[in-house]
């Protein structure tokens, strides 16, 4: 199985792209006094997967219902497939689909029904809705459960339901907040799965949004915002090449002198995440040595790798995006590179 | 006729910026049978919900009407020129319609409120059909559904010696899916505005329920004290009730006078002729449905 489409030609996300997709700029949105979203800018072109990367409460769901027309943007402006939110709320809903962070589905009907519901509403022509329905089922893997109620439907049942629901209708432009946020790491794999098949399949645009920093690998680009603003933009090759070289990640008897033993003898800057500490790097494996040299504590453990995203927003935004992750990350991880063929 | 989906997607399907006719605007009259039609779905898949509605007008016509109708006695108790076989249980059984409509109209506007819990709204609010859509379906789904009830409480006219005719029947199918639209109305209207199940119940209890006592369900409307007669001629389900009761009563042979006497909302001394009540329904309907579809239209 083919799980790494060919990538949008380069010159597509250059921010002023003729094709654009989806263009924001300047775009405010405040509730009462709390401004969610702080004036963000940003360009998708045609096929992209862009990814919408930030921790709870950044102000994601808020760009996404400002751009699906469900919120009116304070200030600044938006467009999606060529449309402006402000002047035509209608035509954007009808080009594009739409996945919300919280459930969306009728449990009450069957899988088939909602999909039904959506055709109909959509205007999908009476000829085409019987074999739309049925190719969407197919592609989420649910045709054997087409006619069973959604309220029978696991969290990842409903979930790929959705999905197919969001693409019934041949959108441009498919948006999808947290599409695998509470679902175990095989079923996020496999959802991503379905996404990439469909995306190669129809060339759609994807605008999705998570806080799984791993994800956001997956995307052709992406946004890290945080508190509203975007602090880094770019695809994920280009973000991780912020971080210089590699990443030290040790552990010690005293980590608090060690951070300052360090900066002293080493002219480099650690920084304390939980347990340990965590150095950027040029060149990580010849670092190790120096390092074990210049401390006067017992040593427990140490790393190298290659930066990550969360190296990328730890060192904008100097804290992790999300420390409660534990297993399951690294649990997807393991699916990921499975699927990738490993890694 | 159905071509088997290929299970590969990308075999059949062309490249998106072919098969993409996107921004299709559903035509209103097909968006209001969508959401309608998503109602009645639901409806009759909900068999516990069908038969626990009635239960409670069944209740009412049977310990209340029954109870009543023995300790209030005949004819004349009730009203002057009424003959001495009239009995209280005839009198309340067209105000038990209006109440099985009032509940269910009520109950069906709530799922409103239940969509946007359970998500679904969301659904509906984003697709490209208008608000407007939106508010009249839901409320024609409603009111489908209460009218129903009204008409499923027909059979049991005979049981409680209420006699009905062709043409009464006739007449009463339509006043009672008026009623149901009006009340429908008003309940989509106040749950589009409601964000908590617990906002919309209490409304309801300090709205429903006082409706239903002051539409003169269950008493004639005269004879009142002042300030309760006021009351009553601003109840919406009176002009619903009155009308019927007047279909069902003439039907049952009673004679115009005292169909009149004893069915009729008046104002001062004028008896509000059904076209009349029919007028105030409708007009009652339409501010309600304007209400409603402006709460539709409104984005934060
Ligand atoms: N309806 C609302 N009213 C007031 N504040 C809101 C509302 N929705 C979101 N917020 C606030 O706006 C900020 C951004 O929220 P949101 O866009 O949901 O973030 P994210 O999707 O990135 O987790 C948060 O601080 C949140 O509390
Ligand atoms: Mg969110």
């Amino acid at each position: 199985m083919v799980l790494s489409p060919a990538r949008p030609p380069q010159e597509a996300t250059a921010g002023d792209s003729v094709d654009a997709v989806i263009t924001v700029s300047g775009l405010v949105k405040r509730y009462g006094t709390v401004e969610a979203v702080r004036g963000i800018d940003l360009s998708v072109a045609r096929g992209e997967i862009f990814g919408f990367l930030g921790p709870n409460g950044a102000g994601k769901s808020t760009t996404i219902s400002v751009l699906c027309t469900l919120l009116k943007p304070t200030a600044g402006t938006a467009s999606v497939a060529g449309l402006d939110v402000n002047r035509d709320p209608d035509g954007i809903r009808a080009r594009i689909g739409l996945v919300f962070q919280d459930p969306s589905l009728d449990v009450q009907l069957s899988a088939r029904e909602n999909l039904l519901f959506h055709a109909m509403a959509y205007g999908v022509p009476r000829s085409q809705r019987k074999q739309r329905i049925a190719q969407a089922l197919t592609t989420v893997d649910l045709t054997d459960r087409a006619d069973a109620l959604v309220s029978t439907f696991s969290g990842g049942m409903k979930r790929r339901l959705e999905i197919a629901r969001g693409i019934l209708h041949h959108p441009e432009v498919l948006f999808l907040d947290e599409p695998t946020q509470g679902l175990d790491p095989q079923t996020r794999a496999k959802v991503w799965e379905h996404l990439r098949e469909i995306r190669a399949s129809t060339g759609l645009t994807v605008f999705m949004t998570t806080h799984y920093m791993e994800e956001a690998e997956w995307c052709d680009r992406i946004a890290i915002i945080d508190h509203g603003t975007i602090v880094a933009l770019g695809t994920p090759d280009e973000l991780k090449a912020q971080v210089g070289g590699d990443i030290v990640v040790l552990s010690t008897a005293d980590n608090a002198s060690a951070v300052e033993e360090i900066a002293g003898r080493l002219g480099v800057q650690a920084l304390v995440d939980g347990e340990s500490l965590r150095i950027e790097v040029a060149d990580g494996s010849a670092f190790v040595p120096q390092l074990i040299m210049a401390l006067s504590m017992p040593v427990r453990n140490v790393t190298v790798r290659r930066p990550s995203l969360d190296d990328v927003f730890l060192k904008l935004t100097g804290r992790a995006i999300r420390e409660e992750e534990g297993e399951g990350r690294t649990a997807m991880m393991r699916a990921f590179a499975m699927r990738r063929g490993g890694r | 006729m159905t071509v088997d989906a290929p299970r590969a997607v990308g075999a059949v399907e062309a490249p998106a910026a072919v098969t993409r006719p996107s921004g299709v605007r559903v035509p209103l009259a097909q968006a209001v049978y969508i959401i309608w039609y998503r109602d009645i779905v639901r409806f009759r898949r909900d068999r516990v919900r069908l038969v626990m509605s009635l239960a409670q007008p069944v209740l009412y016509l049977v310990i209340f009407g029954v109870g009543l109708s023995s300790s209030i006695g005949r004819g004349g108790s009730l009203g002057a020129g009424l003959p001495a076989s009239f009995s209280y249980l005839q009198f309340m059984y067209p105000g038990v319609l209006g109440m099985a409509v009032l509940f269910t109209a009520i109950f069906s506007a709530m799922s409103v409120v239940w969509d946007r819990e359970f998500g679904f709204l969301r659904e509906i609010l984003v697709a490209p059909i208008s608000r407007s859509a939106v508010a009249l379906g839901k409320t024609l789904g409603g009111a489908t559904q209460a009218a129903l009830q009204g008409v499923v409480m027909l059979v049991f006219a005979p049981i409680i010696g209420v006699h009905l005719t062709v043409v009464s029947v006739l007449e009463t199918i339509p006043l009672l899916f008026l009623l149901a639209f009006a009340l429908t109305s008003l309940g989509v209207a106040l749950s589009a505005r409601l964000k908590t199940m617990q906002g919309f119940q209490v409304v309801m209890n300090f709205l429903m329920m006082p409706m239903f006592f002051l539409s003169g369900a269950l008493f004639p409307l005269r004879n009142l004290p002042g300030w309760m007669t006021v009351l009553t001629r601003f109840d919406p389900v009176a002009y619903g009730i009155a009308p019927v009761r007047s279909a069902i009563l003439a039907g049952s042979g009673l004679p115009q006078a005292a169909v009149d006497r004893v069915a009729s909302v008046t104002i001062g001394n004028w008896v509000v002729p059904v076209a009349a009540d029919i007028g105030v329904l409708v007009l009652f309907s339409a501010v309600m449905l304007a209400i409603a579809m402006r709460s539709f239209r409104h984005r934060d």
